[in-house]
């Protein structure tokens, strides 16, 4: 089943990035990346981070790509037009990144044994739950960074409103 | 006295060194007695400390030799060369020649260059001589010998253009840095080779290595090495090819003259030679070539000598012609009578170029012989001083030139070296000429009408004299620095006379320490340098044998020949100069070819500036002015702007503000990172 | 059964589909979307190798690359905001005041 569960929302996934490449207007690409993000969140299920499959819908899907839709609405933006594009995104950039795609298949497929194989919905180490056992370390150990990233968060704010600011 | 602690040798060279120090920054601001007082203070105490030192070193239970402490100066594995003096029989008569007559040539100075400007920028100059030679002389090794040896080169390029607004003063001292430079250059080879094979520079280690060794004899790197040192000789003591520097440094002040050009620079490569002879025995090549140099030279230099007309010249060309002969000694292995030589050329020649200047500063700039004449009664103390420096050089007996030039051409002769009798030949007839041209200096000089009253020489305004007029090409030099006083003929003040009367009683005396037993004396000259000389081959006439075996007859015989040419070079000068004066013009002109050529110094600058110098010119400008600077240099340069251009304009084009393009290199790096740390790690293993 | 290799080849595949999509598209607002997408895929490999390893350490990353994420995508869309108003234009091309 863990199989199937990857196969579909596998290809699912790659559908929606292949969309966004090659829709003209933005709010397609926006919306594919969603399908995306869905499909990520059931593949984090099956890898067994539950809290990680509900925050990456809630926040990501739901809240971040909200921003993105309303932002796009907001500036109404068109279709792209066709403009003179650089020379050096496409005869440097597109091979770079057909590159890096190589070289990563290549690491990741020559080490496939030593990897292993993924047991869907395994637990961990100690047998505790994915969740209880993440904020064990979030609020223990890493309880810094937790609260910087509040701030963190605060700040964006702050600096969001500043910018998107009307000038007076 | 209690003996001298041999710390206390590293003074004798720097007291000078600190003179010129103060001399050289301060002096400008410092009223002339200051400067003298300074100049006088600090080659007087190093005399003193060599008075003291020859104390300690003579006496029953003396070392032989004295270390100074050695401070490392090059220190890496397999070679190390230190800052370290010695002192040794040899290194004692250097030191009192270049002190005791350094000394008396600086108190002479005070009053010849009273009324010169730049008067501290001299005594300054003569300090750091003092400093170099006393250096070269103490050296314990090769290179710290060497640093004396470029250093008194330096201090004779700065002396001989002292008077550096007049231009062929500078070049002067141009021609002779350059010319010393080559000598330099075979010493730099020497002293390489030296390194290469004995992994050393010092002294005792080279030497004993040597020693250690006999079978090394006649080996050719040990010739190669002699040779080279032998280049360097040259150089520095003006011997054939590299002799033609000398004659035109007449353009210093004669003190310098007399002190650099006579009794010490020059000597420095006779007292090298003599320092390395253990070198030297071991190559009869190299002796064979020294020995003929020498000789060559000396008559040679004698010739033209003998038609100069500058007053100075004739005493350059004489200087050369006399370090020939201590050459020649040394070639046949008698460095003993070289080093005896060398003593008593550094008294009468000094002697003389002092004297001389006395002459010139009597007539208030005038060097040219013609115009001389008739100064024995308006100059009495400066005609009898001088008239011992000229018995002395000519070869008189009782004076010192006597005993050490009649002791080198025994040795010559009694030598075993193939052609010692042709040698000794050559030595008698420049022995001839040097009488007979140093008595025609006496009577031209001295005697005779005085011609120099058809000049305007009077109280008041400048001296006006017209060049040499004849048709040949010789002019004499006019001392402008003594031009500056111009009030009638006079004799010389006390303080340029007192050294003049010092020079002439060791002129007279100064030879009797070198009495050879077939004479009646005991040759203490000679046992004094037994202990340096004494591992000398044996055969080439060692100390020791001479005393005893070899007939004192051939020895009274040589000598009476030799007092014999003397004489007639005498006679041939009186009747030339002062019985018939017109004589030698009518001889000059009968043996016209011969007289021109001498005249003319043998062509042999004429010939190097035009095979040697124009050639070496046309080259640098040709090659290294145009291919190299032009093309290379700046072409390089040129090649690199454009390059850095090409690339700043590609890196322009590149901030193109377009944000998709820095997005195309940044894939590219990254997809670089990523190879780079996959496979990267492999090849790093390999690595 | 699946290969974790598998999942990571798919995170690739994402990563590399969102450089390409910042390479071609010109429209402001899109390449940002792709750099979503790019951040997720990287997601993906940090959560693959947590469950390798059993260690929670690739999920907190995960956690805070959200965050992070979140925080970046709000201020960069205010920053797009304004430029619009000045520009007009969304278009990445014409966005070129850095040009020397």
């Amino acid at each position: 089943m863990q199989l199937a569960l990857f196969l579909i929302f596998g290809a699912l996934a790659i559908a929606g990035a292949l969309n966004l490449l090659f829709q003209r207007h933005p709010i397609n690409s926006a919306l594919s990346l969603v399908v995306v993000m869905m499909s990520l969140a059931v593949l984090y299920w099956s890898l067994g981070a539950e809290f990680l499959a509900a925050a990456q819908v809630i926040v990501y899907s739901g809240a971040i790509m909200v921003l993105f839709v309303f932002v796009i609405m907001l500036l109404n933006a068109g279709e792209e037009e066709r403009t003179k594009g650089s020379r050096a995104a496409y005869s440097v950039g597109i091979p770079g990144a057909a590159a890096i795609f190589c070289l990563l298949a290549f690491v990741f497929l020559s080490e496939r044994d030593a990897l292993g194989m993924a047991n869907i919905g395994g637990r961990l180490a100690n047998g505790a739950d994915n969740i209880a056992e993440l904020s064990q370390v979030l609020f223990t150990k890493l309880l810094l960074p937790f609260e910087v990233t509040s701030i963190l968060i605060l700040v964006a704010i702050i600096g969001a409103v500043v910018l998107a600011r009307k000038e007076q | 006295m209690n003996s001298m602690p041999a710390n206390y040798l590293w003074y004798i060279p720097l007291l000078p060194f600190a003179g010129f120090l103060i001399n050289g920054t301060l002096g400008r601001r410092l009223p002339r007695g200051l400067v003298s007082a300074v100049a006088l203070l600090f080659t007087a105490v190093p005399a003193c400390l060599v008075a003291w030192l020859w104390s300690t070193m003579l006496g029953s239970g003396a070392p032989e030799v004295l270390h100074a402490a050695a401070r490392p100066w090059i220190a890496i594995t397999g070679f190390q060369v230190d800052f370290a003096l010695t002192v040794d029989h040899l290194t004692l008569i250097m030191l009192a020649v270049v002190t005791g007559v350094g000394f008396v040539i600086h108190v002479y100075s005070v009053g010849y260059m009273a009324l010169e400007e730049g008067y501290w920028r001299f005594f300054a100059y003569l300090n750091l001589f003092m400093f170099f030679m006393l250096v070269l002389v103490l050296a314990e090794n090769f290179l710290l010998l060497f640093v004396g040896w470029e250093g008194v080169g330096l201090a004779s390029y700065l002396l001989i253009g002292f008077y550096f607004r007049k231009q062929s003063a500078a070049d002067a001292g141009r021609k002779a840095f350059i010319v010393n430079r080559i000598g330099d250059f075979g010493f730099l080879l020497a002293m390489f080779l030296l390194i290469a094979h004995f992994g050393s520079l010092s002294f005792s280690q080279v030497f004993g290595a040597v020693a250690a060794h006999p079978e090394w004899h006649g080996a050719g790197f040990l010739t190669a090495i002699a040779l080279l040192l032998v280049l360097g000789a040259a150089g520095k003591s003006a011997q054939i090819p590299l002799y033609v520097w000398l004659p035109d440094a007449m353009e210093g002040p004669t003190p310098v003259s007399a002190l650099i050009h006579a009794a010490t620079m020059v000597t420095a490569g006779i007292y090298m030679v003599a320092r390395a002879h253990v070198i030297f025995d071991q190559s009869p090549a190299a002796l064979m070539v020294v020995a003929c140099i020498g000789a060559v030279t000396a008559i040679f230099a004698a010739s033209i000598g003998m038609v100069q007309h500058d007053i100075k010249r004739v005493l350059a060309y004489s200087t050369v012609s006399q370090l020939g002969y201590m050459f020649l000694a040394c070639g046949v292995a008698a460095y003993s009578a070289a080093i005896f030589h060398l003593l008593t050329h550094a008294f009468f020649k000094a002697l003389l170029f002092l004297a001389a200047g006395s002459v010139i500063h009597a007539l208030s700039g005038e060097q040219d012989m013609r115009n001389m004449g008739g100064l024995r009664t308006r100059t009495p103390i400066t005609f009898w001083t001088i008239s011992a420096g000229v018995f002395a050089i000519a070869g008189i007996p009782p004076f010192a030139g006597f005993f050490s030039k009649d002791e080198i051409l025994y040795q010559t002769f009694s030598s075993p070296n193939p052609i010692a009798k042709l040698l000794w030949l050559i030595g008698l007839v420049t022995a001839g000429m040097t009488s007979f041209y140093m008595f025609r200096l006496w009577y031209k000089t001295f005697f005779g009408e005085p011609r120099f009253e058809q000049h305007a020489l009077d109280d008041h305004g400048a001296v006006v004299h017209a060049r040499s007029t004849t048709n040949l090409t010789m002019v004499a030099e006019h001392d402008e620095g003594q031009a500056a006083h111009s009030h009638g003929v006079h004799e010389s003040p006390w303080i340029m006379l007192a050294p003049l009367a010092i020079l002439a009683v060791l002129s007279f005396a100064g030879g009797w320490v070198g009495i050879p037993a077939a004479l009646g004396g005991s040759n203490h000259f000679e046992h004094f340098l037994d202990p340096v000389f004494a591992s000398t081959v044996a055969g080439q006439g060692a100390s020791a044998l001479n005393a005893d075996q070899v007939s004192h007859g051939l020895e009274l015989a040589l000598a009476a020949v030799s007092v014999l040419v003397a004489l007639g070079g005498w006679y041939a000068a009186f009747v030339l100069y002062r019985q018939k004066p017109g004589r030698a013009t009518a001889l000059a002109l009968r043996f016209r070819p011969l007289y021109t050529t001498f005249a003319n110094k043998y062509w042999v600058d004429e010939l190097y500036q035009n095979f040697i110098v124009i050639p070496l010119l046309m080259f640098t400008r040709g090659m290294l002015e145009l291919i190299f600077e032009r093309g290379v240099v700046n072409g390089t340069g040129r090649a690199s702007a454009m390059v850095t251009r090409g690339f700043a304009w590609f890196a322009r084009k590149q901030i193109s503000g377009n944000i998709r393009s820095y997005a195309g290199w940044l894939a590219i790096g990254a997809a670089a990172v990523l190879a780079v740390m996959v496979f990267g790690r492999s090849l790093w293993v390999h690595l | 059964m699946v290969p974790i290799a598998y999942y990571l080849v798919l995170a690739a595949i994402l990563f590399s589909i969102g450089i390409s999509a910042f390479l071609i598209k010109r429209n402001v607002i899109t390449i940002f979307v792709s750099i979503e997408l790019m951040l997720n895929a990287v997601n993906l490999t940090f959560v693959a190798f947590a469950h390798k390893w059993h260690q929670i350490g690739g999920q907190i990353f995960v956690f805070f690359v959200m965050v992070v994420a979140a925080a970046e995508a709000a201020v960069g869309l205010a920053i797009i905001i304004a430029i619009f108003r000045t520009r007009q234009t969304l278009n990445v091309d014409e966005i070129d005041l850095m040009n020397s």
